[in-house]
């Protein structure tokens, strides 16, 4: 059985160049980046070429790159160490409040808090210092962060999208305040695809910051481009971001690093404690392979990005013209805008979980963002945010094709996927 | 998430899968957090049985057939469920639990667990309709 893979917006193969450079860094020149010695030295120089080969693929400077062990930990980074520097910063702001209401005693059963964390425990504190604004739409990496933080007690605005999953530029605009510290916003959407504008984005933010003035609260811009990486710009020179996360295993890396940058100046502090490394803001003795592996990764897609993309746009069009043919399918994928590689589509009673099990027995591995998919019972977060009733998210699937497909896959998926629909709405009773 | 394998054959092949149309109950339950719908056909028959009070009849269910909208599990405890009914009479079809059916399977994923729930209530739901028709 001829396997196909169509979920690199899952995680993509590493590409056998990336392994060929990774593979001395195992077992041969093994040593830690951080030694003095030649074994050490050896490390760093090519975790500087790598570093190098980062910055040059973002347009800045390599002490811009902080390598992570993921775009989970590099978002985490970006959102929680702007919160902890609040902390920091704030009991400058809170201490007067804090003394005027006397809020002293510590709630039982917990350590100690801060100056801070106390006021915060305090129900009678306005929350208006260190507000914060994301999407309805982003990944878990970046929406469980900011529940969790708005749980801490800090004011979160979750802004919307309209129905193709792009955010709502008005919204987000008004939801900017005097006391808005931070903007999340993901490049592209890993379910749909949507684009936003991120470079509009930062152009409007830059102007509030301006408008703010030196002694006001920082107000910061951070992108995850996890999906986006592949295919759009990512010059943060154009793109005006303070904070922009990627991971290795989505460029045809491998799984386990990532990449924050962070804009020289900005003032975030370590979630973690315990070393010097990332400039102090991830210690931790560096992956060097994965780090290698990551940095020839980007070199190769800033060689042949433009190529992947023509390529992969081909596909998205037979496939949507195909999918078109079939009845009752509904596209959420912008056709001629979004990523090139994610179509997001749903069959009318066809449950999107049966139709993937029954796509893996033919040797076809898709993805959905269907209810019953990962364990998750509620559809779909982003479908529901586009508005999208929810007799059409239960049988949504993705694809998301990768630089190798090729349209013959796209024909042989086109040619299994109809009686699979066909089979599973026979076995489905009428939807009233 | 891991299926079992008896579960993954009951998807691929899934046992009374279809409509009586001359159904003497149709029970119907959908599942308001997932979206699953899941419908039940019940074709009921009479057989004469002996007891205390001399040979007398009682229902029992002779054809059982099953649509379902929804995932794996779901459409394969409907295949179990159907399985296990057919032939039993009404009460003892009724003494068939959500645990009975996801053990029939060789068991079913945590979150997958309210899709037994929901066999057992569309079957309750068509057994109940048939004895309030009565």
């Amino acid at each position: 059985m001829n396997n196909i893979y169509f979920d690199h917006a899952a995680t993509t193969s590493v590409d056998s160049r990336v392994f060929e450079a990774m593979k001395p860094y195992f077992c041969d020149d093994f040593g830690n980046s951080s030694s003095i010695h030649s074994f050490g030295q050896k490390a760093a120089e090519a975790v500087d070429k790598a570093r190098d080969q980062v910055a040059k693929l973002l347009n800045c400077s390599i002490q811009e790159v902080v390598f992570t062990s993921g775009a989970t930990e590099a978002n985490n980074i970006a959102i929680l160490g702007v919160l902890n520097r609040i902390n920091g910063i704030l009991p400058a702001y809170v201490t007067p409040y804090a003394k005027a209401s006397g809020v002293k005693k510590t709630p039982a059963g917990r350590r100690e808090p801060s100056t801070f964390t106390q006021v915060l425990v305090d129900k009678q504190y306005d929350k208006k210092v260190g507000h914060f604004i994301t999407t309805k739409v982003e990944h878990p990496a970046v929406l469980e962060v900011y529940k969790k933080i708005e749980k801490m007690g800090h004011e979160v605005t979750f802004v919307e999208v309209d129905e193709k999953g792009v955010v709502k530029l008005d919204q987000l605009e008004a939801a900017i305040k005097d006391n808005t510290v931070l903007v999340s916003v993901m490049y592209a959407n890993n379910e749909v695809g949507a684009v936003n504008p991120i470079k509009e984005i930062g152009r409007m933010i830059e102007k509030k910051k301006t408008a703010r003035g030196a002694d006001s609260l920082p107000l910061y811009f951070h992108t995850d481009a996890v999906q986006a990486i592949n295919y759009l710009d990512t010059d943060v020179k154009e793109l005006m971001v303070d904070f922009l996360a990627f991971s290795g295993h989505k460029v045809y890396g491998p799984k386990g690093i990532g990449v924050l940058y962070v804009r020289a100046g900005v003032k975030i502090d370590p979630l973690m404690q315990g070393g010097h490394q990332e400039w102090n803001l991830r210690p931790g003795t560096l992956n060097v392979p994965g780090i290698v592996g990551l940095g020839r990764a980007v070199e190769l897609l800033q060689a042949e990005k433009a190529a992947r993309v023509e390529h992969i746009t081909t596909l998205k069009k037979a496939l949507i013209e195909a999918i078109k043919q079939i009845d009752e399918v509904r596209i959420f994928s912008s056709e001629n805008e979004g990523l090139p590689n994610v179509i997001n589509v749903s069959f009318y009673r066809a449950e999107g979980e049966s139709i993937l099990m029954m796509l893996d027995m033919d040797g076809i591995a898709i993805s959905t963002g269907s209810a019953c998919s990962s364990g998750a019972l509620e559809p779909s977060h982003v479908l529901m945010a586009m508005g999208i009733e929810k007799e059409w998210t239960h049988g949504s699937i993705r694809v998301s094709f990768g630089k190798d497909n090729t349209v013959t896959e796209v024909e042989n998926f086109i040619e299994k996927i109809k009686p699979i629909v066909n089979r599973l709405r026979e076995m489905a009773p009428e939807i009233r | 998430m891991q299926y079992s394998p008896k579960l993954i054959e009951h998807f691929r092949n899934p046992h009374n899968q279809g409509v009586i149309e001359d159904a003497d109950a149709i029970g119907e339950k959908g599942n308001m957090k997932c979206g699953d719908i899941m419908k039940i056909y019940l074709k009921i028959g009479k057989r004469p049985f002996d007891s205390a009070q001399g040979d007398t009849k009682e229902d029992f269910i002779e054809d059982i057939k099953f649509e379902t909208l929804g995932c794996a599990a779901a459409i394969a405890t409907s295949s179990m469920l159907t399985d296990m009914a057919k032939g039993k009479t009404l009460d003892e079809a009724l003494a068939i639990g959500k645990q009975d059916i996801v053990d029939e399977l060789g068991g079913v994923p945590a979150p997958k667990f309210h899709c037994s729930v929901l066999a057992e209530a569309a079957l309750k739901d068509a057994i109940e309709k048939y004895r309030a028709a009565k």
